[in-house]
């Protein structure tokens, strides 16, 4: 593994009114890595992945992609940095189409690249089938894929996920993830959430453990599978 | 036969001016969540505006470039004062309680009308005369020059703007603004241009109702926004507030209705039998008429 920092978080504190939800966090993510950031309910998760796209703005601290500070960024200027975000819940764009949704995904390049819709046309076929189809009307695992696709249409460097597992079946969540691994795959850098944390640190190189807005833990995947206190918390083990 | 046709032909020219302003407040309403109530009053305000330009401006001129002049200056000014609106009475409410941004937009509505009145008077004023008197009277029934240009240019204005809502890229971009703001933000839409490039276009198409307006009653008072709002915002809850066809159908549908009201009834019920309808469809279809096609999983 190449160890070119393209992503790093520095001492990041983020904070909903009076109430701390991150509490002063620092982590790296190398080119062409996938890294996990575990935690349970409320760990502070989904408030990292808002901050780095700049949905929420940080109290303090440093968010650099390619060495460029993005905290000062408004939202909408993110994606066309090459930061891609699906975000927890799905979001897709329910009263329209699968293919304006994809559309709508590529809304940051200046046209429309046609080998990275047949990119996502074939890791999920499915998409493509229903292209005409409401984006609300099709099942929560086919949203996900969606979600995941019209991040994709950005052509992104880095492509954040936030829990592409949640509220579906276990054999769909077996299906994404090896796409996911396929994306990676392709060169693009893959920022990850998960409550699975079996099946991320089986895909991911290396990991975070988030609790209440602090790390608690880091590693390799292979050093937090074996760790106690992830086999305790996250994957049901006792000692 | 003939009371129908006429009422026809009249209730669909009224029904024009209602659908043009009823999509200002739609719009707003889709991407806001917002019940812009200085809407109607910036109607009001463009019939003045149009007046003024009229005199001042274009020196009384009604050649047809003169009028086209006056129908453009009158939408830009009134384009401009919606972005200013929207800067100073929502912008800095955006994320506070909905219940202080609707007290803002009675406020702005207040002002506007007073404004209108310090301006140019408390009395009612006559629109000039910027389209020639012709009728054409088809065995009785008779419809005016003024009825088709209203009619025609409504059209052609719902069509283009249905079009570039449907078709264009900035149109996909409205329309994913007015679902979910953040996830429209994730991918790269400026969703503050987006808000003022709907008080751009709900606020020309709503100066031009405006001098429809003006045209065709001729009589304009500083505070017949209100009244005119009322019915284009009734008219966009009755096609699904949010929904820009549904402001076009609920604004023919409320036109024609009131003129069928006025040939077969009479016209002081017009405002009776329009709540009437307007709680008939609240109770047969909650949502209006084309009002939120499918229920979004969650
Ligand atoms: N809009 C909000 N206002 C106030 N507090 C919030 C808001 N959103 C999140 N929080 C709080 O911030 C903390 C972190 O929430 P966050 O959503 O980031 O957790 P998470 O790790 O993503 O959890 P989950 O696994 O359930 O998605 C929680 O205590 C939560 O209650
Ligand atoms: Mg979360």
């Amino acid at each position: 593994m190449s160890s070119d920092v393209l992503f790093e978080i520095k001492d990041l504190e983020v904070s909903y009114g009076s109430i701390a939800a991150i509490k002063g966090i620092s982590l790296t993510v190398n080119k062409g890595e996938i890294v996990t950031i575990l935690g349970a309910n409320g760990a502070g998760k989904t408030t990292t992945m808002r901050t780095i796209s700049q949905l929420l703005k940080a109290k303090s601290g440093s968010i650099r992609f390619k060495g460029q500070e993005l905290t000062s960024l408004a939202a909408h200027k993110i994606v066309k940095l090459g930061i891609s975000h699906s975000p927890e819940g799905r979001r897709v764009f329910g009263i329209l189409t699968v293919e304006e949704n994809l559309m709508l995904g590529a809304f940051s390049q200046s046209r429309l690249d046609k080998t990275t819709l047949e990119w996502v046309y074939e890791l999920f076929p499915r998409l493509q089938e229903r292209r005409k189809q409401l984006a609300g009307t099709l099942s929560g695992g086919e949203q996900q894929m969606l979600a995941i696709g019209r991040s994709l249409m950005s052509n992104p460097e880095m492509l954040l996920l936030d829990e592409p597992s949640l509220g579906i079946a276990p054999i769909l969540v077996k299906a994404i993830f090896r796409q996911i691994k396929e994306i990676s795959n392709k060169g693009v850098t893959v920022l990850l959430v998960e409550q699975n944390a079996k099946a991320a640190l089986k895909l991911a190189d290396r990991g975070y453990v988030l609790d209440v807005g602090k790390i608690a833990l880091s590693g390799t995947s292979a050093e937090l599978l074996a760790s106690e206190r992830v086999q305790e918390a996250y994957l049901g083990k006792k000692h | 036969m003939d009371i129908f046709l006429q009422q026809l032909a009249n209730g669909l020219t009224i029904g024009s001016m209602f659908a043009l302003v009823a999509l200002g407040y739609t719009m707003v309403y889709g991407v806001m969540k917002l019940i812009n109530f200085a809407h109607g009053d910036m109607v009001a305000a463009s019939a003045f505006v149009g007046l003024t330009i009229y005199t001042q401006v274009m020196g009384q001129a009604t050649s047809l470039p003169a009028v086209i002049i006056i129908f453009l200056l009158s939408a830009l000014a009134m384009a401009c004062i919606g972005v200013i609106l929207e800067r100073i009475a929502y912008r800095p409410l955006r994320t506070a309680p909905r219940l202080s941004a609707v007290v803002s937009a009675l406020g702005a509505s207040l002002v506007i009308q007073n404004g209108i009145m310090l301006i140019w008077g408390p009395r009612m004023r006559i629109f000039p005369e910027l389209v020639p008197q012709i009728y054409w009277d088809f065995g009785g029934v008779v419809i005016s020059l003024i009825q088709v240009i209203i009619l025609v240019l409504s059209l052609v204005l719902m069509v283009t703007l249905y079009l570039f809502v449907e078709k264009t890229r900035m149109g996909a971009a409205i329309r994913a603004a007015s679902i979910d703001q953040d996830a429209a933000r994730l991918m790269g839409i400026n969703v503050n241009s987006i808000i003022a490039l709907i008080f751009i276009i709900g606020s020309s198409l709503g100066a031009v109702g405006g001098l429809f307006i003006g045209l065709y009653y001729r009589g304009i008072t500083f505070n017949m926004g209100w009244q005119y709002g009322l019915y284009a915002f009734i008219a966009a809850i009755i096609g699904g507030i949010g929904n820009i066809p549904g402001a076009m159908l609920g604004g023919m549908l409320l036109g024609l209705f009131n003129a069928f009201i006025a040939g077969y009834i009479s016209s002081t019920w017009s405002d009776a039998f329009t709540f009437i309808l307007l709680i008939v469809i609240l109770i047969v279809r909650p949502t209006g008429i084309l009002g939120e096609r499918v229920a979004e999983k969650v």
